[in-house]
């Protein structure tokens, strides 16, 4: 289950969308997402189609992988699509008591199966493309001006980076010590809700314990490489925009002129 | 009485790219009683072998037979097996989870529906049987040092009377003191209750003390499945799959090499030593002149 | 004076109760006194709990002394203001391999230490490559720590302290939680940069066999420094080994062994060469 789920996991491959600074991905990502919404007609998805096919394309990552992320929101999708076709007052085509789909309903959820489906396609090209350091990187870049509020950027990527290292590592505990208990009689599987609150309790404490004793180690082994916040800090790996990057934001600004300038136009 | 292992096959995320054949064709017998070592480098399935044996992996294919009756069965009580086939994982850390020691070993008879008496009752005999002083019941088991987490932990399992014990290197982390004792106290604990251990170790030198049948684990197979002398015996084999012979095989052989009529097949120290004594008075060593001769 | 010394260091563990009062003490270290110099290898051999770690967290500043002076490189780590000065001198490398990387890619993780100076970006690659160079994981350094072996975990970790370019690298039981392979595997490393790189190496472990190319050895046991020498000289005390809950390898226990039987062999017999040809005359 857990291995279906593509967003956030990274596909390394060399191309051209790999190397974008992640700061251009991230802006790529909101301004597809905008767009997304903004479009309204068929005209409008087959721009979208087009805008989000050539970037899987260049992105080198198989279609086969991209899609087996949606397998993880298909029953979100089902819901929604449902909840629209069935709840959305209007002509009404085919009604079983009191269910009524109507022309309206179906339409709106067309709409928005076709949105979500490629909001998440979209975001998981994204993570798909960049390494969760990257990610880190932009983002602490990105909010960097925050940093005048007193906002601990560098700090909160900090953690967001250890924690992306680390949940593997508690996955795979999590696994452990489960199979312990199990040999110990344990039972996660029967029971009624409050029992089954309960038969967790063999499992948290001991994931806990490890968690903050990891936690502990970390700091210090952190501390014993010089680790002193992020004051005189160099980066290994600093960000700066390249020429692709300064073409990426300008074919951004075409698309969302194209996606406003549809809206607009009623198209 | 017994654990069969029949034509088992164990895949990991089959059908996908990191298709991996943990486990491949293996055939295994373990009756009543005997004391077997499980050695293989890490990667060479043996942790995956012996979660067979207590159904917590479903063989691919193959079938798991305890007593005769296959235990992947539909109506099979698989809870029932793995209390009588315990097993006690590598770091006691992955089971400790209770406020007091007695409460924490207490957790596995109770889960087998015994009432709070009759459990405390089995974990006091089997705290007490792995050497764990019983001033320390009340004791925070996040407290103790490494070798009696190690001991709550098997005691955790010991004390839902399993007819086979197996173990996943208890001696991993420990000190060579506290690695003697837990072996020692492993070793009582078979003569005591007469059950059967499974010990899987990294370590030649332990098995080669203690066990009485080796089956070394490569690739997903069984390599060998014999005395540890016999095993031995194929230490350039042993090397060839990132394995070594405890240092004694090294020293018989290259003694031998060298003329000295010894025994290459000796696995512990007092064996070699009691066979160079010999060796050297039937050559009559001028080293054992002067010596005050046994 | 030495790269690493010590003088009469104590470390007290204090036990708060619930209001924060001091409840109970433990002297952890007592009494240390060491002289390590400059490219030695020096073990640290102690059974769990001998004071052994909480004596190799006084090198890196990670714990400061209770009683006496310890000094690295001439700085008194109760004096020096800027901590990182030293924790830069001597790196230092821990028990479980997964709590110590912070990289999620091998590369970013050698470059942790660096970063962490201030270095420019364009020493922290020539940094990264050549500590990944000389600890032989060049080969993966795209490679996610978390796909990779217990051995290779402790190199990383190794290369990213050697990133630093410390005078000295501390190693906190590195091998405890590896298999067999990855034990070789992390000690050959170590004394290959030993020999190469001229750096000091202090091993803590308690696995005899990981002594014996030392050049000195020290034995602690309840916080005290109780034996040190030459490997030869440790382990010819086999008895003594024994007492504080250690043992010796097989060879040396087998040599032991036959001379109390009689049979007249030097003491402290170390590998089985030395055995074989003391016997094979």
């Amino acid at each position: 289950m857990i291995r279906d789920i593509t967003i956030g996991q990274y596909y390394p491959a060399d191309s051209p969308l790999h190397k974008l600074d992640p700061r251009t991905k991230l802006m790529g990502t909101l301004v597809f997402i905008i767009s997304v919404f903004l479009f309204n007609t068929i005209p409008g998805y087959a721009v979208a189609t087009v805008f989000l096919a050539a970037v899987i394309k260049i992105s080198k990552v198989p279609v086969k992988f991209i899609f087996k992320g949606l397998k993880a929101i298909f029953i979100i999708l089902i819901i929604t699509m449902v909840f629209n076709v069935f709840l959305t007052p209007g002509e009404v085509l085919w009604s079983f008591g009191f269910l009524k789909a109507t022309r309206e309903g179906i339409s709106l959820a067309g709409k928005m199966a076709i949105r979500l489906i490629y909001l998440v396609i979209g975001s998981s090209l994204m993570t798909l493309t960049t390494t969760p350091n990257q990610l880190t990187d932009g983002l602490e870049r990105g909010l960097r001006p925050l940093n005048k509020i007193h906002v601990p950027v560098h700090e909160i990527a900090m953690m967001m980076s250890i924690a992306l290292r680390f949940i593997p590592i508690l996955l795979e505990e999590t696994d452990k010590i489960m199979k312990a208990q199990i040999a110990r009689g344990a039972d996660f599987e029967n029971g009624n809700l409050v029992q089954k609150v309960k038969n967790m309790v063999p499992l948290l404490v001991p994931l806990f314990i490890s968690a903050f004793r990891r936690a502990n180690d970390l700091a210090m082994a952190m501390e014993a490489r010089c680790y002193h916040g992020g004051d005189q800090r160099t980066q290994m790996k600093p960000l700066h925009y390249e020429k692709r990057d300064h073409v990426t934001y300008m074919i951004l600004a075409l698309y969302l002129a194209v996606a406003i300038g549809f809206r607009v136009a009623g198209i | 009485m017994s654990i069969e292992l029949k034509n088992i096959t164990y895949t990991y995320s089959p059908g996908t790219a990191y298709e991996i054949h943990a486990l491949k064709d293996i055939n295994l017998e373990i009756p009543d009683g005997q004391f077997i070592g499980v050695i293989g480098h890490t990667g060479s399935g043996k942790s995956t072998l012996i979660q067979h044996l207590n159904a917590l992996i479903r063989p691919t294919s193959g079938s798991v037979l305890y007593n005769g009756e296959d235990v992947w069965e539909e109506k099979y009580d698989r809870r029932k097996l793995r209390s009588q086939v315990g097993l006690v994982f590598q770091y006691p850390e992955h089971q400790l989870f209770e406020s007091d020691v007695l409460s924490d070993v207490c957790f596995g008879p109770m889960n087998q529906g015994m009432s709070r008496e009759e459990a405390e009752a089995e974990a006091k005999k089997a705290l007490l049987q792995v050497g764990f002083k019983e001033k320390n019941f009340s004791k925070s088991p996040f407290e103790l040092s490494g070798g009696q987490k190690k001991r709550v932990a098997i005691a955790g399992v010991l004390a839902m009377n399993p007819k086979i014990l197996i173990l996943d290197e208890p001696t991993a982390g420990l000190d060579p003191k506290g690695r003697d004792e837990i072996l020692d106290q492993i070793s009582e604990l078979h003569k005591a209750r007469g059950i059967t251990i499974i010990l899987v170790s990294h370590s030649m030198e332990d098995v080669a003390k203690y066990v009485e049948r080796l089956i070394v684990v490569n690739r997903g197979q069984i390599a060998f499945d014999d005395t540890p002398r016999e095993v031995f015996s194929h230490y350039q084999e042993l090397e060839a799959m990132g394995l070594a012979a405890p240092q004694i095989t090294y020293i018989m052989h290259a003694l031998k090499q060298k003329g000295l009529k010894v025994d290459p097949n000796a696995t512990t120290v007092e064996e070699a030593r009691d066979d160079i004594l010999r060796a050297l008075k039937e050559a009559g060593s001028p080293l054992l002149k002067g010596g005050n001769e046994k | 004076m030495g790269i690493i010394k010590a003088l009469k260091l104590g470390f007290d563990y204090f036990k708060y109760d619930d209001d924060g009062n001091i409840q109970e003490t433990q002297r952890a270290v007592d009494e240390v006194s060491v002289d390590i110099q400059e490219g030695e290898f020096v073990a640290v051999l102690g059974h769990n709990g001998s004071g052994k770690s909480t004596f190799a967290k006084h090198i890196n500043a990670l714990l400061l002394p209770t009683e006496g002076t310890i000094w690295i490189d001439n700085m008194d780590t109760m004096k020096e203001p800027e901590l990182w000065k030293i924790r830069q001198k001597a790196g230092m490398v821990f028990q479980n391999p997964d709590n110590q990387i912070i990289g999620t890619v091998v590369e970013e993780d050698v470059g942790f230490g660096p970063e962490n100076m201030g270095i420019p970006t364009e020493d922290i690659w020539k940094r990264v490559d050549e500590s990944l160079q000389k600890t032989g994981m060049a080969a993966y350094r795209h490679h996610s720590p978390n796909k990779l072996s217990g051995g290779q975990k402790q190199r990383v970790a190794i290369a990213g302290v050697m990133a630093m370019r410390p005078r000295c690298i501390v190693l906190d039981e590195p091998t405890a939680m590896l298999d067999p392979n990855g034990r070789k595997e992390v000690l050959e490393a170590v004394h290959q940069l030993n020999r190469q790189e001229k750096v000091t190496v202090v091993l803590i472990t308690h696995y005899m066999e990981e002594v014996i190319d030392a050049d000195h050895v020290y034995v602690m046991d309840e916080g005290h420094v109780v034996m040190e020498g030459t490997p030869g000289e440790i382990f010819s005390q086999v008895d003594m080994l024994k007492k504080y809950r250690l043992d010796v390898p097989q060879v040396t226990l087998l040599a032991h062994e036959l001379k109390k039987s009689g049979v007249d062999i030097p003491d402290g017999i170390l590998t089985t060469e030395e055995l074989v040809n003391c016997l094979c005359q």
